[in-house]
């Protein structure tokens, strides 16, 4: 069989699974459409977590980029692993003892104020909404890429879906789909990376294999440390950020982690405080078997990509080369007319992607109209590729590259559901129950939930198929955003008494506002002269990738010393600090 | 559970998230990104050790730190009846 028909029928079968669970697990009150009834089990939970976070992004993108930073590349290894342990030691199991079924609740609740919780509202729905823009259109990318479908079809095909099993299911449908997607993921993910481990070291773990030696006993990753110093690159093992830089990253994107309410709202879905701590350690273990699997294929890639191209003429070049060359991820411009490919240091392109012209130039290449006069690197390789071609590089068979779509559908599609679900549970819990019409039946708030499903949906698809300019800052702006609000505000919330309203609102407000400021101005560019807006005028040397973290530590500093200059809390509030730092008589999330 | 036994139980809590949490950060920011020039020097087969924990090791030991926060609060959990 062909590899279409491969993808069409594993990814049939993969979407037909998805909508049988989503029939089998329909939601009949709020509660299981909010937090799927309290009563998943920690195992259950820690996979759907892990679908949960890992998402398109994760699964097609994570090795690329690493492939092509190097030791650069750690920041986000650590950041998105790391965080998992500052929630299970910090804000899952209280917030878990706490009962309840949203992020907003805790904050509306512990700081006894409707102004606390429709701020925390809007950042859940502002971080929610830009990073779910980018998994409708990871969607409709691995559709265009595998079934030689129209981007944007692909986009109403995955709106379709999601909307089917969120809109009947809610949290519980969701739950249920997300442990069988991370099933076909992390086996889509694993099974080309075995074979290269193997072909390239003999060792079939992939974790070890990147450690190993390779058929010339020469240690893989000081061959590419030679391949890469000898043409002028920093070796892979090094890297370019500065110390405080990838400080930053780093601990932005670990407290970003720790403050996203879809993955923080999935430990309201066990049974017990204990529960919430094991599902932690679950959901990590599993995340932990796609992030360090991931850089063993990044070095490999890499390898492979080096040792192929480099000086080899156009016209002896395997046949992935070409193929990923017609799809325009691959770009080669003979710029010293050798008929042989050069890749060197340097951006092979002016600007982002390759335009290309209507011409082959004198080997056959495409030829492209936006190459770097500047450099002499011929070669331009989206990063995507590493995933996408690895099963061709390596050989395998048809299936595992269906396999592979697959895989990239469903790490794209359990991520938007869950944040689809956080949009409408912020929309008819946190607007509408609590503050609008507290008086409406429970039917009728379910209805609600299912609505705000439905427009979450259509305005996550118009996201998809149009996406805004800031799409391609989404990770910067969302981990920064979380980090610089929710992360302190629950933190103080279970960790000091003496926190209060006015401290904890001054605070979320300075955090998002000096993140939002610094990443419009030295990210989008909104703000102030563009000729300011380069690297060497970041405050301290920071990106803004890495800013989160600044708005972080402003954000508690303001929150401790406004709430200096007000009244402690009253006496329920600080009974049930008292209450969640005790395990026992958690009982199920309950709405009061 | 009375405000002594409370106290107790919290405080050791506390002291169990300051010897983790130096772990997390020994491991990740200590080891992988303001050392890691040094311990670059030192090798475990193949890799180079500060890299090998930036990208493989400190992952592990976030994995290991969760679970033993797992097993430490459940026996804390029960030796002041507080399991759930």
């Amino acid at each position: 069989m062909d590899i279409q028909t491969w993808t069409f029928l594993i990814v049939g079968l993969s979407f037909a699974l998805y909508i049988g669970i989503a029939i089998w697990s329909r939601a009949a009150s709020t509660k299981e459409f909010y937090v799927a009834g309290g009563g998943v089990s920690p195992l259950a939970n820690g996979l759907a977590t892990a679908a949960d976070w890992m998402s398109a992004a994760s699964f097609l993108g994570m090795a690329g980029i690493i492939a092509f930073s190097g030791y650069d590349g750690s920041v986000y290894l650590m950041g998105w692993t790391g965080g998992y342990v500052l929630l299970a030691l910090l804000l899952a199991p209280y917030l878990r003892k706490f009962g309840k079924f949203t992020v907003p609740d805790f904050i509306g609740d512990r700081y006894y104020s409707n102004v606390a919780r429709t701020v925390a509202v809007i950042a859940a729905l502002f971080v929610s909404f830009t990073y779910v823009a980018g998994q409708m259109r990871g969607v409709g990318v691995v559709f265009s890429r595998f079934l030689d479908v129209d981007v944007n079809t692909g986009v109403y095909i995955g709106m379709g879906v999601v909307f089917f099993y969120a809109f009947l299911g809610g949290m519980k449908g969701i739950t249920y789909t997300q442990v069988a997607q991370y099933c076909v993921l992390i086996f889509a993910f694993m099974v080309p990376a075995i074979f290269i481990s193997i072909m390239a070291t003999g060792n079939p773990i992939p974790q070890l294999g990147f450690g190993a030696t390779g058929e010339d006993g020469v240690y893989v990753l000081d061959k590419l440390d030679g391949l890469m110093t000898e043409l002028g690159f920093t070796a892979y093992t090094d890297g370019t950020k500065s110390t405080i830089d990838m400080f930053f990253i780093t601990a932005a994107l670990m407290l970003g982690t720790a403050g996203l309410p879809h993955v923080i709202i999935r430990f309201f879905t066990v049974p017990k405080v204990s529960d919430a701590r094991k599902s932690a350690g679950y959901a990590l273990f599993f995340i932990a078997i796609l992030y360090t699997t991931a850089p063993a294929i990044a070095v490999f890639a890499r390898t492979n990509l080096m040792e192929t191209v480099q000086n080899t003429r156009y016209g002896t070049i395997p046949s992935w080369f070409k193929k990923w060359e017609d799809t325009g991820l691959i770009a080669w411009t003979d710029k010293n007319s050798d008929g042989k490919i050069q890749y060197l240091p340097g951006a092979a392109l002016e600007g982002k992607k390759p335009e290309f012209i209507e011409f082959r130039g004198d080997s056959g290449e495409r030829m492209i109209s936006n190459y770097s006069k500047t450099n002499k690197n011929e070669l331009y390789v989206d990063r995507d590729i590493t995933v996408l071609a690895n099963p061709e590089i390596a050989g395998l068979p048809n299936w595992v590259i269906a396999l592979v779509a697959a895989g990239g559908l469903a790490a794209a599609l359990s991520t938007a559901a869950g944040l689809l679900l956080v949009i409408s549970t912020s929309i008819s819990h946190d607007l509408i129950k609590k503050q609008i019409a507290p008086k409406i039946s429970d039917r009728e708030e379910l209805w609600i939930a299912r609505g705000s499903a439905f427009l979450a949906v259509i305005v996550a698809g118009y996201f998809g198929i149009y996406p805004p300019g800031f799409v391609a800052s989404v990770v910067a702006l969302a981990f920064g955003l979380a980090a610089s609000s929710f992360f302190p505000a629950i933190v103080m919330g279970i960790f000091s008494k003496r926190m209060n309203r006015e401290g904890a609102i001054a605070g979320m407000i300075a955090g998002l506002t000096i993140t939002c400021y610094y990443i419009a101005r030295f990210k989008l560019g909104w703000i102030g002269k563009p000729e300011t807006g380069g690297t060497k005028y970041w405050w301290w040397g920071i990106s803004p990738e890495g800013f989160g973290t600044v708005g972080m530590l402003i954000n508690f500093m303001v929150a401790l010393l406004v709430s200096r200059f007000f009244d402690a809390p009253p006496k329920e509030v600080q009974h049930i600090v008292e209450d969640i730092r005790i395990p026992s008589g958690a009982g199920k999330a309950t709405e009061h | 559970m009375d405000t002594s036994n409370r106290k107790k139980y919290w405080h050791k809590n506390l002291q169990y998230l300051a010897i983790l949490l130096f772990i997390w950060f020994l491991v990740s920011y200590g080891f992988g990104i303001l050392w890691v020039d040094e311990l670059n020097t030192i090798r475990l087969g193949g890799f180079k050790l500060g890299f090998w924990f930036a990208q493989q090791g400190a992952i592990y030991v976030f994995v290991i730190l969760i679970f033993v926060y797992v097993r430490l609060m459940n026996r804390l959990d029960k030796k002041y009846k507080v399991n759930d």
